[in-house]
């Protein structure tokens, strides 16, 4: 039973780094101080810290990085390709798109939410696009080019939101909301993005046998008693919540879903149906990790984590693709 | 078992753009046959296994297209012709997903299941290929895998899309040998392929596909004649029967 073992260590390791999460922190409470706040709410301003501040930051950590780790692991599966990842499709591109408008806007200025209902707006849209330019079949090719067609849409306007910008103050703010975050979010981001990714993770762990019997290719899998076409929405519609839900809270986090799945694959024998458990906790390790190193690296700057991964994660995969390559795979 | 066909297409056609590719085809396949599907290159062979397992539209009636997928998934394994094999995941994994179609979704592997799985690897003699890695495997060994799997999945009718291409000949003549065994113990084999000699000497019975139509069906020897050798392939051959069986040897092309 190695595979339960994997599984109980990367739970641990989550649980390690969630708790080491909860305990870091400008504020500069010790741990026992931080637990009593967060626990039996000792101290006002302590107790304010933990359950306002660090305590979402810390739970939309695990539950962005378990969704990007998934949804990273259902891709490359059901494309049966170690370079696909959640973006792919482009709904993390439209969520963003619909953020970046509000931002423009005014909308998100107006209320707390406006930002990411209008990315949930973007991500939702993207979905509906997506669907009817893929077709009624389950091929994988066509989706491909519909996410690309729909991705490079998306960046497209984006850009021109951009350029459009009234000033550059204005650019920056939403440059740097692109850069994805966890700083300053609260438990109403929590319970907005909750509900859909826990929709998503059901959707998406759902995919297993599917996508095991689509390593024989999709004629095979067709055969095997598998719905192509039944896959193919279950795994647009998980992806589009985890991501669209994901990106409306915390903006683009990229390289965690391509490279957490690449990382365990050799670890749970290549297996899809695995991975997708294993990929999951390691996504959420993954950005805890991150999160916490944002905090510990540069505390004034405000480092955002979407760069941090993206920095740690683009030198990880090219060690990997090299590691790939000797073994002449 | 009783002798109601296990396959059978009736006045099956397949339309690609404006023209038929596969026009009124109508036949049966039944346990205890080893059946060669053969025809040139663009005859519509691949296409009449895939359209009548339901995976392209098609017109006329094709009894396991009508099946629900789990009810066709226990009737018939397909091999299709390019051996895919994304991940490297070990040999025996990939057999067991032969029996997913037995399995209801997240139940363990029955006594049942390993049994047939265990078989398979025995029939296939993968015994010492059990955790290799199976897209790492050479292209003989990969083939007997994937055939492995088809085995695993208990299906009566077994359907294979060229599935001796890039085999040498003792793995070529071995698969056949599997196929006409599994046919004389009471299941069907239905398979497309390219050496007629291999077909002449294997298959019980064989459709010949020409521009999309069916133009003979029967026992090799009935069906390998100069005429539609010449008619249909363009070629000469010597068809004899020796004390070894059945020789098939092409001579010629005819222009």
């Amino acid at each position: 039973m190695r595979f339960s073992l994997l599984l109980a260590l990367l739970g641990a390791l989550v649980a390690a780094l969630f708790a080491v999460s909860l305990l870091v922190g400008p504020a500069g409470l010790t741990p026992a101080q931080s637990l009593a706040a967060l626990i039996r709410g000792e101290g006002l301003a302590e107790t304010l810290v933990m359950r306002e501040i660090r305590l979402p930051r810390a739970l939309l950590a695990v539950m962005i990085g378990a969704s990007l780790g998934l949804a990273g692991a259902a891709m490359q599966g059901y494309l049966r390709n170690p370079l696909a990842e959640p973006g792919l499709i482009g709904v993390s591109g439209s969520a963003a798109l619909g953020a970046v408008l509000a931002l423009h806007t005014g909308l998100a200025a107006s209320f707390m939410l406006g930002l990411p209902l209008a990315a949930l707006a973007g991500a939702a849209a993207a979905v509906g696009l997506i669907l009817v330019l893929a077709g009624p079949g389950g091929g994988s090719i066509t989706l491909i080019l519909a996410g690309i067609a729909v991705s490079a849409m998306a960046g497209a306007l984006t850009s021109l939101v951009l350029n459009l910008s009234p000033n550059p103050f204005a650019a920056s703010e939403i440059i740097f909301w692109m850069m994805g975050s966890l700083a300053d979010r609260s438990m109403v981001h929590v319970w907005l993005a909750l509900p859909l990714m826990v929709v998503g993770w059901a959707l998406l762990a759902s995919l297993g046998r599917g996508l095991d019997a689509l390593t024989l290719g999709e004629d095979a899998a067709a055969t095997m008693g598998i719905s192509l076409v039944r896959l193919r929405l279950v795994l647009v519609a998980g992806v589009a919540c985890v991501v669209g839900a994901g990106t409306a809270v915390a903006g683009a986090i990229g390289f965690v879903g391509l490279v957490v799945p690449h990382i365990l694959r050799p670890v749970v024998g290549a297996q899809p149906s695995k991975l997708l458990a294993a990929s999951t906790l390691g996504g959420a390790a993954m950005v805890l990790a991150a999160d916490i190193a944002v905090r510990l690296i540069l505390p004034e700057r405000d480092l955002k984590l979407g760069v941090l991964t993206a920095i740690v994660g683009a030198p990880l995969f090219l060690h990997l693709i090299y590691r790939t390559r000797r073994e002449g795979l | 078992m009783t002798n109601a066909p296990l396959l059978s297409l009736r006045d099956f056609s397949v339309a690609r753009g404006p023209c038929d590719v596969l026009r009124d085809v109508s036949l049966g396949i039944s346990a205890g046959e080893c059946v060669g599907l053969i025809g040139p290159n663009g005859a519509g062979k691949t296409t009449l296994m895939r359209a009548a397992l339901g995976l392209m539209p098609a017109r006329g009636q094709s009894s396991l297209a009508a099946l629900d997928r789990l009810a066709r998934a226990r009737t018939v394994a397909w091999m299709p012709q390019q051996r895919e094999i994304a991940w490297p995941v070990s040999v025996e994994t990939l057999i067991a997903l032969g029996r997913n179609p037995h399995r209801a979704p997240g139940h363990a592997q029955s006594a049942e299941d390993r049994a047939a799985i265990n078989a398979a690897i025995t029939r296939m003699g993968l015994e010492g290929f059990r955790t290799r890695a199976a897209n790492q495997l050479s292209g003989g060994e990969q083939a007997r895998v994937l055939i492995a799997r088809a085995l695993a999945q208990e299906t009566p009718l077994l359907m294979a899309d060229e599935p001796t291409a890039g085999l040498d000949p003792a793995n070529q003549i071995t698969l056949m040998e599997l196929f006409a065994t599994q046919a004389a113990d009471g299941h069907a084999v239905l398979t497309s392929l390219h050496d007629l000699g291999l077909a002449a000497r294997h298959c019980t019975r064989l459709l010949v596909l020409h521009r999309g139509r069916l133009v003979a069906d029967g026992p090799p020897e009935a069906v390998l004649t100069p005429d539609l050798l010449a008619e249909v392939f363009q070629i000469s051959a010597h068809f004899a029967q020796s004390p070894q069986g059945p020789v098939f040897q092409p001579l010629g092309v005819i222009r």
